[in-house]
């Protein structure tokens, strides 16, 4: 068991592409970090970095106190499992597991053991003889895992293990392995591009954007105080609703109507002009079910709701909205780094199920401003976070660290 | 293709089969009939009289069974070293990056390409001041320096197909580099290791211009060369049924190791290693 340092590690590939752009993490012994962003944010590399398939450009990489910049990967007793495996199909399963052991001349008996183990652990016993080729995607996961844990190594590394399987054997893996990591109480670093997984095993996430670290942080910090418009946009399902906002004395003007804001966000964007507001879709309501109080909140406003989707215990209406083009322009960049899906000009809420809101209807939307948060639409930076809950924003430290104390 | 073959298709399967079985049904025919059949005027298709005197005196003559010693030591280590050093060069091509590897590469084909006939004349002034003239090296090194590319671009195409991860994994296992090639990577590049084995052996085994013309007595003639001086007393009257048995005795080990290695050359060998 160990903890990992990674110092200000960058990665040049051979081809000149800055892959790793000055990272910074520090994974705490027995701790599970996730590392996620966007397809070619450099994640993989970064993985790599640490077991020492990838050499490190520049930086240190210290795993248990110990630098392992130029140590071989068999030299730094990690264990990971590929994105794709990497079973080795002349291998019985037995055999797949036995490998790492056998490489270390254990002796057979203390092999048999050791595998049995791992095989009971991970309700392979029935498969021990079978090979690789004849598993289901499910099974040979469980082989990749097994040959994994079977060697008392540092470190786990995981690069996108579940990300060719179907939705369901996915919940049931990602159960699996949180159980796993948790019993086994080792280290982990864990990539995936999918957010639920993200959010659900990891004791922290580091979003990673085009090689840079864009936060570091709990699940809930990253989802309820976002750094920047980048990790905002990534986290959350739907995602944030970002629309254009311009600043008025105590509030916001949103393209529904004006919003007046708490005491401490209006601060934070005083002097300010034009900016994009970020709305989680839960954070509207359909107005005729709140009581006074939570109307007290934030402010409402009647708007003319385009399409609605009925999906039982919630409700998700869609609003169309005008937004000058410095904001369209952001959005359209953001969209691009987010690889997602078309943002179309729109803000998607969820509202109760009880609601009664029909496709055309104009009707009373409730909005919670304590929850907004407002980003400058040049740099992206969340101006309204809390950065007390917001884990490591890298790029507010450094500007922290600008400014003389 | 699914469902019954039409008659046509049995019709079409006959034919091919006939086509190119027939002449070797003729040698194994001929090699079951007395001299005195072969050589009367109107040979009959199978023999009148089945008749293993042929064997029986071949295998009797030391000049073929030298000849059958030495093509079959010469051709199996030829075939092991070619393979061994093909292994070698064709993980490097597959797996590194180095200056001049298309050079390499191009180089080998070229080789490949050359006419084995244009050595015949340089190898023999060289061999003998070198004295490896008749000797079984002398054979066995120009060989392999024939085979040695094809086998190397076989080797290197199969080690392409194996996924890299399979070495990393390996690697972060706890193997060396060279653990991982001998334990991982060989195994997996098993069925090209096979075929450029068999293309080698076989070049070896029928070779014939140079077994004649690099050898002089049976210390180093293969069967090929051998065969070419089974001529008999009368010379406008070679021992056919004689020459037909020697045939079907060397052909006897080239079917033996291709059906023992048919089903390692089965591809595919790498399928159960990734997700797919
Ligand atoms: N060997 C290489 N040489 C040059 N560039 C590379 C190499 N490997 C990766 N890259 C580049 O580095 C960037 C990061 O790659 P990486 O594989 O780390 O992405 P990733 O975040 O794992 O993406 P994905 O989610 O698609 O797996 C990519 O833009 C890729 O093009
Ligand atoms: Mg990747």
């Amino acid at each position: 068991m160990a903890a990992i340092e990674m110092k200000h590690i960058d990665k040049v590939y051979d081809d000149g592409f800055h892959a790793v752009k000055d990272v910074n993490i520090d994974v705490q012994d027995g701790e599970f970090i996730i590392l996620v962003g966007p397809s070619g944010c450099g994640k993989s590399t970064l993985l790599r970095m640490i077991v020492g398939l990838e050499d490190i450009s520049s930086g240190d990489m210290v795993i248990g106190g110990k630098r392992v910049n130029d140590l071989a990967p068999r030299d730094r007793n990690l264990s990971m499992v590929f994105q794709n495996y990497a079973l080795y199909p002349h291998l019985s399963v037995y055999e797949n597991i036995a490998f790492p052991l056998r490489l270390q001349k254990m002796d057979g008996a203390q092999v048999d053991q050791k595998v049995r183990e791992a095989s009971a652990l991970l309700e392979l016993d029935e498969h021990l003889e079978r090979r690789p080729a004849n598993l289901s995607g499910g099974q040979r996961q469980r082989v990749a895992m097994g040959r994994a844990i079977v060697r008392d190594a540092d470190v786990f590394l995981f690069d996108e293990p579940l990300s060719n399987l179907d939705a369901k054997l996915r919940g049931q893996m990602r159960a699996e392995i949180s159980r796993l990591q948790k019993r086994l109480g080792i280290t982990t670093v864990y990539v995936t591009h999918d957010q639920v997984e993200a959010m659900t095993l990891g004791d922290r996430v580091a979003v990673l954007k085009r090689g840079v670290l864009q936060q570091l942080a709990t699940p809930r910090e990253l989802y309820e105080n976002p750094g920047n418009l980048f990790v905002a946009g990534f986290i959350g399902s739907p995602p944030m609703n970002f629309v254009p906002a311009t600043v008025t004395g105590d509030g916001v003007e949103l393209p529904f109507g004006t919003v007046t804001l708490p005491d401490e966000k209006a601060k934070a964007v005083e002097g300010k002009d034009l900016l994009i507001a970020g709305i989680r879709p839960e954070h509207f309501e359909d107005a005729s079910l709140l009581d006074e109080n939570q109307r007290a909140s934030g402010s409402s406003f009647r708007q003319k709701v385009d399409v609605v989707e009925w999906l039982g215990n919630e409700t998700y209406a869609y609003i169309p909205f005008e937004a000058p083009p410095e904001v369209q322009q952001q959005l359209e960049q953001l969209e691009k780094d987010l690889d997602g899906e078309s943002m179309r000009t729109q803000v998607v809420i969820a509202l109760d199920g009880a609601s009664r809101i029909k496709e055309g209807d104009e009707a009373e939307i409730h909005i919670d401003a304590t929850k907004m948060h407002l980003f400058d639409p040049a740099t992206g930076e969340n101006l309204t976070v809390d950065l007390d809950n917001a884990g490591i924003v890298p790029a507010n430290e450094a500007s922290r660290e600008e400014v003389p104390a | 293709m699914k469902g019954k073959m039409g008659i046509q298709h049995w019709l079409g399967f006959a034919v091919i089969l006939v086509w190119c079985l027939l002449p070797v049904v003729w040698i194994i025919s001929l090699s079951f009939k007395s001299e005195a059949e072969t050589t009367s005027g109107s040979p009959q298709f199978l023999p009148k009289e089945p008749t293993l005197d042929n064997y029986r005196e071949i295998l009797k003559d030391s000049d073929f069974t030298h000849a059958l010693i030495n093509s079959f030591g010469i051709s199996l280590i030829a075939t092991f070293l070619s393979v061994v050093l093909a292994t070698l060069a064709a993980y490097a091509i597959a797996r590194l990056d180095f200056r001049g590897k298309k050079l390499v590469l191009s180089l080998a084909l070229a080789i490949a390409m050359f006419p084995v006939v244009s050595l015949v004349g340089p190898l023999f002034d060289m061999w003998r001041t070198v004295h490896l003239f008749n000797t079984w090296p002398g054979l066995i090194i120009p060989y392999m320096s024939f085979t040695l590319p094809l086998a190397i671009w076989t080797l290197a195409a199969f080690f392409r197909e194996i996924p890299w991860e399979m070495e990393q994994a390996a690697q972060v296992d706890g193997a060396t580099s060279w653990q991982a090639f001998r334990k991982v990577i060989v195994p997996l590049a098993a069925p090209g290791v096979f075929t450029a084995a068999i293309l080698t052996f076989f070049f070896a085994w029928n070779e014939f211009v140079l077994a004649i013309s690099l050898t002089s007595t049976t210390d180093a003639r293969t069967v090929p060369a051998q065969m070419s001086f089974f001529v008999g007393p009368d010379p406008f009257n070679p021992p056919y049924s004689q020459l037909a048995t020697a045939s079907v005795i060397v052909t006897i080990p080239v079917i033996v190791i291709v059906l023992l290695f048919q089903r390692r050359i089965v591809a595919g060998l790498t399928s159960g290693a990734v997700k797919g």
